[in-house]
């Protein structure tokens, strides 16, 4: 249960491999968080993950085979992890993929998989947490959404409308569970030095998984509806929101 | 009766979950409160004073026991009432204050329920003479999932009594309850103040004098850094005799009124609170105080209850909430006391109400709270954002050095690790609950997150 401190006992992580979860997670056991379930597509590497945590002082700590894309295996694999630990405080939605640009426009079909990762498996593993939650009375669903979403750009549409999509999937979940006793909790990052950006130049106000997990651990203490990590980039985006088109382009494409 | 899902908290208005909320006013209706119970079962819940989750069940069903109210005996001259659950402190007084008759403890509110003074087990500024609340009951009628209705005394039941109080509930659904009264002449109380320069001043005085008062208690001002660390106002007393009544009081001794004066307004500037207006508050406080006063009359809510003059006045420390730390450490550990004291003046995380009280000695219950020491309550608004969760969990980690515990009535943030070692006792207790409630219909969210039951 969420303490008056807003410290959690509990997690369950969907993308259990992320980095920036990992982060979060970690932090969240070095406070009193003891039970961890991280779930994702390649459960095997997930299992030093597991080590590390239990290491750390978690007592609970179970890896789950769940793969986003496979929406059909979510309420049965989800519904399962629910069953087995009946009050879980936060649920951590952090799968994704990146994705290359010119490779979605040369194939189609995987930017199609890209956006079934990113938006459709968010929303149905949304919906079922989401269910399971309200039926609990209480518990935080934290969206690893991106400013990527916030405007559409000539070098990552796909990805970004994926996660322009996730944005808004999150904000009307949060709406439908007012008097639920469970709130929404969006992040929205901005380019994070993780492996899902390796190799890539950084971005102005380029930031790393440890400090964006910092913002998320606070933003799960004080229940905050978005949080912006950098907190700054809450205001750039205010800005850039409104740059006319033309604008935008140059700016976007620098 | 109609249920309904609604979002609970405890006083301090912090981690809100929604239950289904079911109002009894009848003993039928709490059969029909119990049928078709889901998996995350049932609590009972009072006025919702305690300042955490003890009175929430997230997912489950919560019992709403204000609606049931009201005597069934009373024997004017023994002092011996039979009361039902939702029955609160203030009802008592106002029905019995007028025919010389007392609670045997009060906290420092009115506003609590008979069933929520059981389950918690409360202690009063007279702990030191008369112990405890359920000291003071002499039979209690219990629901448990396991054995239906039935009523039980200390002597013929002492597990399942002793285990329900202080047991939060987890024990059972307390329909009603005969507690012994005390004998009062005068609704008035006979005061005597002492305003000390430090910690080791307010300490020798209640070591030396407690026992020639009923009730004492210091409050500290936290504030007070260096030399003043500990800072107190020390106010003890009992209740006044016929004879130490001045003349306008003598023609109406036992009056008695419960009012409030105000109600907090609904919507508080952000951090009101804040260190700046603590710190003046105290500071005012203080030096408001004589050096020293003897035999000043004050009335019933003057010296018990000055809080219950402002209605919801939780509601002053905004949407963040706030919540109480309340420790007890051993009479010998006044080392540790004073270690916390420093710490907590010299955080800065300043607090309205911080009381020093020295307890007597402990009663049976398992997780009854009180035992022989010095016990320190105080009020800190829920920042989330400063470094207040660490500082808490440090001063956790040395009351349980220092062999001292929690009051769960008054927690919401502990860590679950540190509960066996504050309450020792605690499988003897967990064994008397399996046997009532062998499936765990009984559930709250503090049960939940202390792992308790
Ligand atoms: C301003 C203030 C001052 C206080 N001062 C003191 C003090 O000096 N000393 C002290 O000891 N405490 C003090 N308290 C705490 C308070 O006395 C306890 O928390 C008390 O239990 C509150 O009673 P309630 O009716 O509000 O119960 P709730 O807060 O609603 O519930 C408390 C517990 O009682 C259980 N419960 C309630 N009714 C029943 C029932 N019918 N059957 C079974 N279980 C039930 C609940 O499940 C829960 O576990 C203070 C609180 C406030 C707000
Ligand atoms: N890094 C950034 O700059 C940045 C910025 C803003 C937002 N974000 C978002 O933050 C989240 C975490 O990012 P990160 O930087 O931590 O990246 P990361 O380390 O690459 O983590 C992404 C995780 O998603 C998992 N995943 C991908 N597809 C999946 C699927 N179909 N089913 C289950 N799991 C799947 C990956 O698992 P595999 O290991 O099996 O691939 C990986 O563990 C992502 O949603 C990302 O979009 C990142």
């Amino acid at each position: 249960m969420r303490d008056a401190l807003g410290g959690v006992q509990s997690v369950l992580v969907l993308g259990g491999g992320s980095e920036i979860a990992r982060a979060t997670v970690r932090k969240l056991v070095a406070d009193r968080c003891r039970t961890v379930i991280l779930a994702g597509r390649r459960p095997a590497a997930l299992e030093p993950v597991a080590a590390e945590l239990r290491d750390a002082g978690a007592t609970t700590v179970e890896v789950v085979a769940f793969d986003a894309q496979d929406t059909t295996s979510h309420a049965t694999v989800l519904g399962d992890v629910f069953d087995r630990h009946p009050d879980l405080d936060v649920v951590l939605l952090a799968f994704g993929v990146l994705g290359s640009q010119p490779e979605f426009e040369a194939d189609p079909s995987a930017a199609a998989a890209a956006v079934q990762a990113n938006y459709v498996g968010a929303v149905s593993s949304g919906l079922v947490v989401a269910d399971r939650l309200r039926r609990q009375g209480h518990g935080q669903l934290v969206v690893l959404s991106s400013v990527a979403g916030e405007r559409a750009r000539r070098d990552n549409f796909v990805y970004g409308s994926s996660k322009a999509g996730l944005d808004a999937f999150a904000q009307g979940l949060a709406d439908s569970l007012t008097g639920s006793g469970v709130s929404v909790v969006i992040v929205r990052p901005g380019f994070v030095r993780t492996q899902m950006t390796e190799g890539m130049t950084d971005a102005p106000f380029a930031t790393t998984a440890d400090a964006v997990a910092d913002d998320i651990v606070a933003g799960i203490r004080r229940d905050a509806p978005v949080v912006w990590s950098p907190a700054k980039l809450r205001w750039v985006f205010v800005v850039l929101r409104h740059l006319p088109r033309p604008i935008w382009r140059k700016v976007a494409n620098r | 009766m109609s249920a309904h899902r609604r979002s609970l908290t405890g006083w301090g208005r912090t981690s809100p979950s929604v239950a289904e909320v079911v109002p009894v006013s009848a003993m039928d209706d709490i059969a029909a409160a119990l049928d078709g119970l889901g998996p995350r079962g049932v609590i009972g819940r009072g006025l919702g004073r305690s300042y955490g989750d003890p009175a929430q069940n997230a997912g489950g069903r919560v019992i709403d026991f204000t609606g049931l109210v009201g005597i069934h005996q009373l024997d004017v001259d023994e002092g011996r009432v039979t009361v039902e659950a939702g029955t609160s402190l203030d009802d008592l007084m106002r029905w019995l204050v007028p025919l010389g008759w007392f609670v045997p403890v009060t906290p420092g509110t009115r506003q609590v329920t008979v069933g929520g003074a059981i389950a918690s087990d409360i202690h009063g500024k007279d702990h030191h003479v008369t112990g405890s609340w359920c000291q003071h009951v002499e039979a209690l009628t219990i629901v448990t999932p396991q054995g239906g209705k039935r009523r039980i005394t200390p002597s013929q039941d002492p597990d399942l009594f002793w285990a329900t109080a202080g047991g939060m509930g987890l024990t059972g659904l307390v329909v009603d309850a005969t507690i012994r009264l005390k004998r009062i002449e005068t609704s008035s109380l006979s005061i005597d103040e002492d305003r000390t320069n430090d910690l080791d001043e307010t300490m020798a005085l209640m070591d030396g004098g407690d026992d020639a008062y009923d009730y004492s208690v210091a409050w500290i001002d936290l504030t007070a850094t260096g030399r003043s660390m500990g800072r107190s106002i020390l106010t003890r007393g009992q209740f006044a005799t016929l004879d130490q009544l001045d003349a306008k009081r003598r023609r109406d001794p036992l009056a008695f009124r419960s009012t409030t004066v105000a109600d907090a307004p609904r919507l508080v500037p952000p951090r009101l609170l804040n260190r700046a207006s603590i710190r003046v508050f105290n500071e005012l406080w203080y030096r408001k105080a004589p050096r020293r006063r003897r035999g000043q009359l004050q009335s019933i809510t003057g010296f018990f209850h000055p809080l219950d003059l402002v209605g919801e006045w939780n509601r002053l420390y905004g949407s963040a909430g706030f919540l109480q730390w309340q420790c007890v450490v051993p009479l010998q550990e006044e080392a540790a006391l004073r270690r916390m004291v420093g710490e907590l003046s010299a955080s800065g995380c300043t607090s309205f109400l911080a009381v020093l009280k020295r307890f007597g000695a402990a009663n049976p219950g398992p997780l009854s709270f009180p035992m022989p020491g010095w016990t320190l309550a105080l009020d800190i608004p829920a920042d989330t954002r400063a470094d207040l969760p660490a500082l808490l969990d440090r001063l956790d980690d040395q009351v349980v050095a220092a062999g001292g515990r929690i009051y769960l009535a008054k927690d919401s943030r502990m860590r679950p690790e540190l509960l066996g070692a504050m309450y020792p006792r605690l499988d003897e207790w967990r064994r008397v609950r399996a046997e009532v409630d062998p499936q765990g219909v009984l559930a709250s969210d503090l049960g939940r997150r202390l792992g308790l039951a």
